[in-house]
């Protein structure tokens, strides 16, 4: 997992509210076999419409989603995460989001930001004034920071350092791979092995 | 102190633990296959990290592979592409694979016991929640999802929190003509659907004792379908006997290490369970689910019941969409009850065991014209014994249709699917609307009771023929 400590980017609004999983990647998006390639299926069904502001070209390069409320409700495939980091967002940010959507992209290393709702309502004003405005979000100093406005923001002091550290649970159990060897070391001879294969 | 089995097994394989932090859990046995690893691999691959032991680790194909014209490519192209992807993977990263065609292919449950790779006082995982199958052996076996599928490549290792444990004990003797399985169902009919959530369940006592080892696993088999993650069964005579001819047991000085080790993996006399619930075996019956969900059961010999009997509002507002879904009427006798398809197979009742107790009712019979059947060993190596020993002919005159091994009609992920109102008596684990195929109707059954069934063309027990 890559590290967070601070991204800027330019950033996307996205004014609507409960957007859940379905529309953040339909069913039919699910059979992938990998872990990439999952930024064709983003909100899939309404970047049909042209009007859709992913589909408008001075938003293409944002790399921020600001969302309306509870943003990723419903199913809690792990693909919803996968297909926003795909399509190039580092960050998330929305007055509230759904539980299991903010657990999976916390562990993810997507940053979800939650932010009262009349300061997501000032930065959706002000990035659709000026799309290409710098919006910085700050995981060490826990704020987003657009033009002379400071955001401050919420996290708990374990997930900010995972996130910071870059350490998805596989990266933490890595740091503690000496106690697995040791563990390894003493494992009974009698205990099978796969491999070489006998049938 | 004393301790569960359960307790034992889990401190045994503690790596690190530390305040406030799940327990560090060694894996000694991952058992992958096609439809829940793909993308975990493709975590590894990402992260450019390594399967840390291929040699804990074992593949094979069975959630949606064909079980008719295996010699072919597969036809449908999102199996062929999971199975593709299985086989890329398995090579990339050197982890033993079964493939279709294999004399060693077939469901993961039940090819692990009959290669001798599962054994008592193991810990073992699989993207896939009937695991639990393993725990007939005395091991600690559950299913988990893909990121610790990814998790357990990476690090043989998971973070888990320790669960409670409850005993079920069964004592005394079985009925004629009642089986492991319908001692589960009747298990989850009486504790529910989420009866064991949070817990590991030990299934104790002298009818459990005088169960074959295939048939405990029939019983920690559906474990998950009480909402258990695992169950187990102490390992006995019976089960070092099983595992001493397979090809993976231990051998020379390893065997008498390992079969020392066995013989303390029980329940401490004064051990302390969370919960203890007790059955009489004299009381079971013949069990059939009626409804969609498995703790919907009674015997054989009930009517489908009035949900207007059902005092509880949530119960019987699920019993009313059941049998709206199932196309039942209150009051109406089960064994009224025509049925279209019967499906023997599956991880619950898909070994030798199970065709033998079958094929022993239909032979010399005829089905009836109105139902056809479809039998699945539960591996290609079951397939093989049957067919050594004729059981293949006794299905075929029968009527039955004598399939590849695979997991089939438990889940319709292949071309073995019930067509809309479609309604099957099967020997499988879940009952779930559509899980047999879109509108598909499932009774759950024992073998025996697949077989009677099949011969009378409605739900019936072999006492009835
Ligand atoms: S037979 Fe059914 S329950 Fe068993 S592993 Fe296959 S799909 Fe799962």
């Amino acid at each position: 997992m890559e590290k967070f400590v601070t991204h800027t980017g330019t950033a996307i609004p996205l004014r609507r509210s409960n957007v859940d999983t379905d529309q953040i990647i339909p069913a039919v998006y699910l059979k992938r076999v990998t872990k990439s390639g999952f930024e064709d299926g983003l909100f899939a069904a309404w970047r049909n419409d042209p009007e859709f502001v992913l589909n408008q070209p001075q938003y293409k390069a944002a790399t921020i989603l600001v969302a309306g409320v509870d943003f990723g409700t419903g199913s809690s495939r792990e693909h919803a995460v996968w297909a926003l980091q795909n399509y190039g967002f580092k960050a998330v940010i929305s007055s509230r989001f759904a539980d299991i959507f903010r657990g999976n992209s916390l562990k993810g290393g997507l940053l979800t930001v939650i932010l009262p709702q009349e300061n997501v309502e000032k930065i959706w004003a002000a990035i659709e004034e000026d799309p290409t405005a710098s919006v910085t979000v700050d995981l060490e100093a826990k704020n987003v920071r657009l033009g002379n406005e400071v955001y401050p923001f919420e996290l708990d002091d374990y997930t900010r350092w995972r996130l910071m550290e870059g350490l998805d649970d596989i990266g933490l159990t890595l740091k503690n791979i000496d106690f697995v060897t040791a563990y390894e070391s003493s494992r009974p001879s009698y205990k099978p092995k796969t491999l070489p294969a006998r049938s | 102190m004393s301790k569960t089995l359960a307790e034992k097994i889990w401190g045994e394989h503690i790596v690190r633990s530390a305040q406030g932090e799940p327990d560090l859990i060694y894996i000694d046995l991952h058992l992958i296959h096609e439809v829940t690893s793909a993308q975990a691999f493709d975590g590894l691959r990402l992260a450019g990290r390594q399967v840390r032991r291929p040699d804990l680790t074992i593949a094979t194909e069975d959630h949606n592979t064909p079980t008719l014209n295996i010699d072919l490519p597969i036809a449908d192209p999102v199996s062929k592409l999971q199975v593709d992807t299985l086989r890329q993977n398995c090579a990339e990263f050197g982890v033993r694979i079964h493939s279709l065609g294999d004399a060693e292919q077939g469901i993961v449950h039940v090819v692990g016991p009959q290669l001798g790779l599962t054994q008592p006082g193991m810990t073992i995982v699989c993207g896939d929640s009937h695991t639990s199958t393993h725990g007939a052996f005395g091991a600690l076996a559950f299913g988990i999802g893909t990121s610790e599928v990814e998790h357990v490549l990476a690090t043989q290792t998971l973070p888990l929190v320790r669960p409670k444990t409850m005993a079920i004990n069964v004592d005394g003797v079985l009925p004629d003509g009642v089986t492991a399985k319908d001692v589960i169902l009747a298990i989850i009919a009486k504790i529910g659907t989420g009866g064991g959530q949070g817990y590991v369940i030990e299934y104790r006592g002298s009818a459990i004792r005088a169960l074959s080892m295939e048939g405990r696993m029939t019983i920690c088999n559906m474990s998950i379908e009480a909402g258990a993650r695992a169950g187990l069964i102490a390992p006995d005579e019976k089960t070092f006997e099983y595992v001493r001819t397979k090809p993976h047991a231990p051998q020379g000085a390893d065997w008498d290490a390992a079969l020392a080790y066995w013989k303390t993996l029980t329940t401490d006399a004064d051990a302390k369970f969370d919960v203890e619930i007790s059955l009489k075996a004299e009381e079971l019956a013949p069990f059939v689910t009626w409804g969609t969900n498995p703790g919907q059961g009674l015997p054989l010999n009930a009517s489908v019941p009035n949900p207007a009997e059902i005092a509880d509002i949530e119960e019987r507002g699920a019993a009313e969409r059941a049998l709206t879904y199932m196309g039942l009427e209150a009051g109406v006798p089960l064994k009224s009850i025509k049925v279209d398809t019967i499906f023997l197979g599956s991880c619950t009742n898909g070994r030798i065991e199970d065709l033998r107790a079958a094929a022993a009712i239909l032979k010399g019979k005829k089905k009836a014209d109105s139902v056809r059947m479809l039998v699945v060993p539960g591996s290609a190596r079951v397939r093989l014994q049957a067919e050594e020993e004729g059981l293949d002919k006794v299905f075929i005159d029968f009527g039955a249709e004598w399939r590849n091994a695979g997991c089939s009609m438990c889940l319709g992920m292949n071309p073995d699917q019930l067509a809309v109102g479609e309604r099957s008596a099967s020997t499988s684990n879940r009952n779930f609307e559509g899980r047999q195929g879109k509108g598909g109707r499932t009774h759950l059954v024992s073998p025996l009771v697949a077989a009677a069934t099949a011969i009378r063309g409605t739900l019936s027990s072999p006492a009835d023929l």
